[in-house]
């Protein structure tokens, strides 16, 4: 087994967060009870998503991809797109999912899950 | 946030002088969209924020008052009817779908797309802007009668 | 204007047009938004028969976007199975648009207009989920497709339906987020999106464990989004409450759309020997298809709301269409074709005739079905055919898709499921068959015939007609699909 060195974490830090925001997330959405923490959860996922695309377009040296005159190396602009799409995607997502939960409180009285399923017997 | 006025003076004030500034800023960000970051989604949402701030400050009926929800309703179509029709009267000239360098205009490629691109956007912002404000109106009208589940204009 | 060339984008483009409309018709007169959708999903019926017929005399037809050649465009390519998917989808479309007009009056009056322009966005995400040659266009049209499911599905009468639907956000919005993952892994190693573009570079690095990740990552959010066994808890909710329209769009159409994916994906980017030799992707989905398709049949018998019996029966038979994909060779992929093709139909029409009794009667209990066969006569007729053909009996449309997936298990040396795919026909009869008797052998007594209303009967017995029509006619699609199935290997 290699040896973890710290030269190892440092070079790839981008990396090693988006494992740990990943799994926070995942946790957070499959685990909570409260409704509005499962939707927390499901953002921490995606914003973990987002960071392992724009670290992928990295490159080092380069500068950000913004048109400057002068500068001839910018860094890799398509997941810098891709990812302004899967934001707008997030944003709907958790839209739909805020006005579910406030159509729930106003049916079932309550956001816990257990409680919900308890009513629904 | 139904009949009263809830905020401060301080509150009233301020945001009477700055709900325009807002609003140049939020046109600003989408007209620039392809020179510096931003675009149609981001000067949408904020446009879409500052009407939010004038429904928060003051009442929702005042906001109502000012901008109707037939009008946000209307721009939300009209917003992305703008972007598709764009891609489709390329096809009509002879392109492929959003090929822009074909529509009728006498300017060279780059250009054309440079221009066509600016449309879309503005398309975009225009119906973000609208989804983002009657989300609000919507959400936050639910006390004082403007269900959410009936069409009521 | 060259229709024939621009129909691969036409057919996403009209019926995401006509939903963009919709609001602004909706303001001013409510009742010009049903026959705008009705003629829309005629328009693209006609499209998909000429696409078609184009396909079939002329082979594949590749559109690039803006005209960007691939691989910095997006590319649109239909090949004989998007034809195949298209066709499916805007014929079921436009039966359940006639379908729609009660329902719709009946459960949501005032807010017609709204339905209607989910409805559209549906179908047009549907449509273009099939017809993309891009991954990442894929992605975006997969998340459309869900977030209008989930409020078409929160739409319903019962308050069930709201939790139903959060819970299928949830685990909805899980799925694909792992297929984002999935996708950011193989733009990592190959640098590309389109899908010829990977499937030509991949083979050079299969052995890397970031395309190991990939390909899992894939499986398993297309698992979700398909309801395989462990990950089909959102799918008894979400079908039973939503209102029947949408059920039979969520049964019959969105869970094929997803399945078409994972052949996609596994088929043509993944190629076979990927998911068969160095990762062993397909012995696991092959197994746990085989325990959806009989633990799905368990949990239906025991059931008593006829939707939710009828949800449980999509677990048991979407898990035949993974067995297909898990078995991986020509007689497996063409009963999975085959039943992707049969059972929109069957339970289409399943789905319909239950809402169509509860339209009328508003009972959903299977134990109050008692006599109906006289008092809906019309009908149970097409329920019963629906049955027998879910069944599997032979001049009908499943026995076929069975029988294929039965050779290509013999072929593949793997008698235990043909073995499965035997006692689950008799299971499906069980509880199918209970229904049947309830309806017909038991008196009631008055027995004056009170049907549904012409426009949801209609639909119910085309459907029920397309049922018998594939298994007298699958001497005509049954070279048809081998193509597809030998162009897919």
């Amino acid at each position: 087994m290699r040896r973890v060195e710290l030269e190892w974490i440092v070079g790839r830090y981008n990396y090693l967060i988006f494992i740990a925001l990943a799994l926070i997330g995942f946790y957070a959405m499959i685990a909570k009870k409260n409704l509005i923490k499962k939707i927390i959860g499901m953002n921490i996922f995606q914003t973990a998503i987002f960071l392992f695309y724009i670290s992928m377009a990295d490159i080092e040296g380069r500068k950000a991809p913004i048109l400057v005159p002068g500068v001839e190396e910018y860094v890799n602009p398509l997941p810098h797109v891709l990812i302004l799409t899967a934001i707008v995607v997030c944003v709907s997502t958790t839209a739909v999912a805020l006005s579910l939960i406030v159509k729930i409180y106003q049916k079932f009285g309550s956001i816990e899950e257990d409680e919900i399923m308890e009513m629904m017997k | 946030m139904s009949e009263k006025m809830v905020e401060s003076v301080v509150a009233r004030t301020i945001s009477r002088i700055i709900i325009p500034f807002i609003q140049l800023y939020g046109i600003y960000v989408i007209t620039h969209g392809e020179s510096s970051p931003g675009g149609g989604f981001q000067g949408g949402v904020i446009l879409g924020t500052s009407i939010i701030l004038f429904g928060i400050v003051f009442s929702l009926n005042t906001t109502k008052k000012w901008i109707s929800k037939k009008i946000l309703i209307l721009f939300m179509s009209l917003g992305l009817l703008i972007y598709s029709g764009i891609g489709a009267i390329d096809m009509l000239f002879g392109g492929k779908y959003l090929e822009y360098g074909k529509l009728p205009l006498p300017l060279h490629s780059p250009e054309m797309s440079a221009l066509s691109i600016l449309m879309v956007e503005i398309g975009i912002g225009l119906c973000v802007m609208s989804t983002i404000t009657l989300l609000f109106i919507f959400l936050a009208g639910e006390k004082s009668g403007t269900r959410m589940d009936s069409w009521e204009i | 204007m060259n229709i024939i060339q621009n129909l691969p984008i036409l057919v996403v483009i009209v019926p995401l047009i006509a939903s963009f409309c919709m609001p602004i018709i909706g303001l001013f007169r409510r009742r010009y938004c049903f026959y705008l959708t009705l003629i829309t999903n005629f328009l693209i019926l006609i499209f998909a028969m000429l696409l078609l017929n184009y396909v079939i005399n002329q082979g594949e037809i590749h559109y690039y976007l803006g005209n960007w050649e691939p691989p910095y465009g997006i590319e649109y390519v239909i090949d004989h199975l998007s034809a195949f998917m298209i066709i499916l989808i805007s014929f079921i479309a436009f039966i359940m648009t006639i379908y729609s007009k009660e329902d719709v009056e009946n459960e949501l009056p005032t807010n017609a207009p709204l339905f209607y322009t989910l409805f559209m966005l549906l179908t047009a995400s549907l449509l273009g989920i099939v017809s993309t040659g891009d991954l990442f266009n894929l992605y975006v049209f997969l998340e459309i497709a869900s977030l209008s499911a989930y409020t078409l599905v929160a739409v319903g009468k019962k308050k069930d339906a709201l939790i139903g639907s959060f819970n299928y956000l949830i685990m909805g919005t899980l799925g694909a987020c792992f297929i984002l993952i999935g996708i950011g892994f193989l733009y990592l190693v190959t640098g590309s999106l389109n899908m010829a573009d990977i499937a030509l570079r991949l083979p050079s690095l299969y052995s890397s464990h970031v395309v190991h990740a990939a390909a899992i990552f894939f499986v398993v959010g297309l698992s979700i989004k398909i309801a395989l066994f462990p990950l089909h808890v959102w799918l008894p909710d979400a079908h039973a409450h939503a209102p029947s329209t949408i059920s039979v769009f969520l049964s019959g159409l969105v869970l094929k759309v997803g399945a078409y994916a994972m052949i996609r994906v596994l088929f043509d980017i993944f190629t076979v020997e990927f998911f068969v030799n160095t990762l062993p992707i397909a012995e696991v989905l092959s197994w746990m298809a085989a325990i959806a398709i009989i633990a799905g049949s368990i949990n239906a018998i025991a059931q008593k709301d006829i939707k939710r019996m009828l949800a449980y029966s999509s677990v048991s038979q979407m898990g035949y269409i993974a067995l297909g994909i898990g078995l991986a060779n020509t007689p497996g992929i063409m009963g999975s074709l085959l039943h992707i093709l049969n059972h929109a139909f069957m339970k289409g029409c399943l789905f319909s005739a239950a809402g169509a009794i509860i339209h009328k009667y508003k009972i959903r209990n299977v134990h109050q079905f008692k006599g109906l066969g006289k008092k809906m006569p019309y009908t149970m007729a097409a329920f019963s055919i629906a049955a027998i053909s879910m069944v599997g009996a032979p001049p009908f449309g499943a026995f076929f898709s069975k029988l294929f997936l039965a050779l290509g298990a013999i072929e593949s040396g793997k008698w235990i499921f043909a073995l499965i795919i035997l006692i689950s026909s008799l299971l499906n009869a069980a509880y199918f068959f209970s229904i049947l008797e309830r309806a017909y052998f038991t008196k009631l007594h008055d027995e004056e015939i009170e049907e549904a209303p012409i426009s949801m009967v209609l639909p119910t017995f085309i459907l029920a007609m397309g049922c018998i029509a594939f298994g007298v006619f699958m001497f005509i699609l049954e070279p048809f699909l081998r193509d597809i199935a030998t162009s897919l290997l």
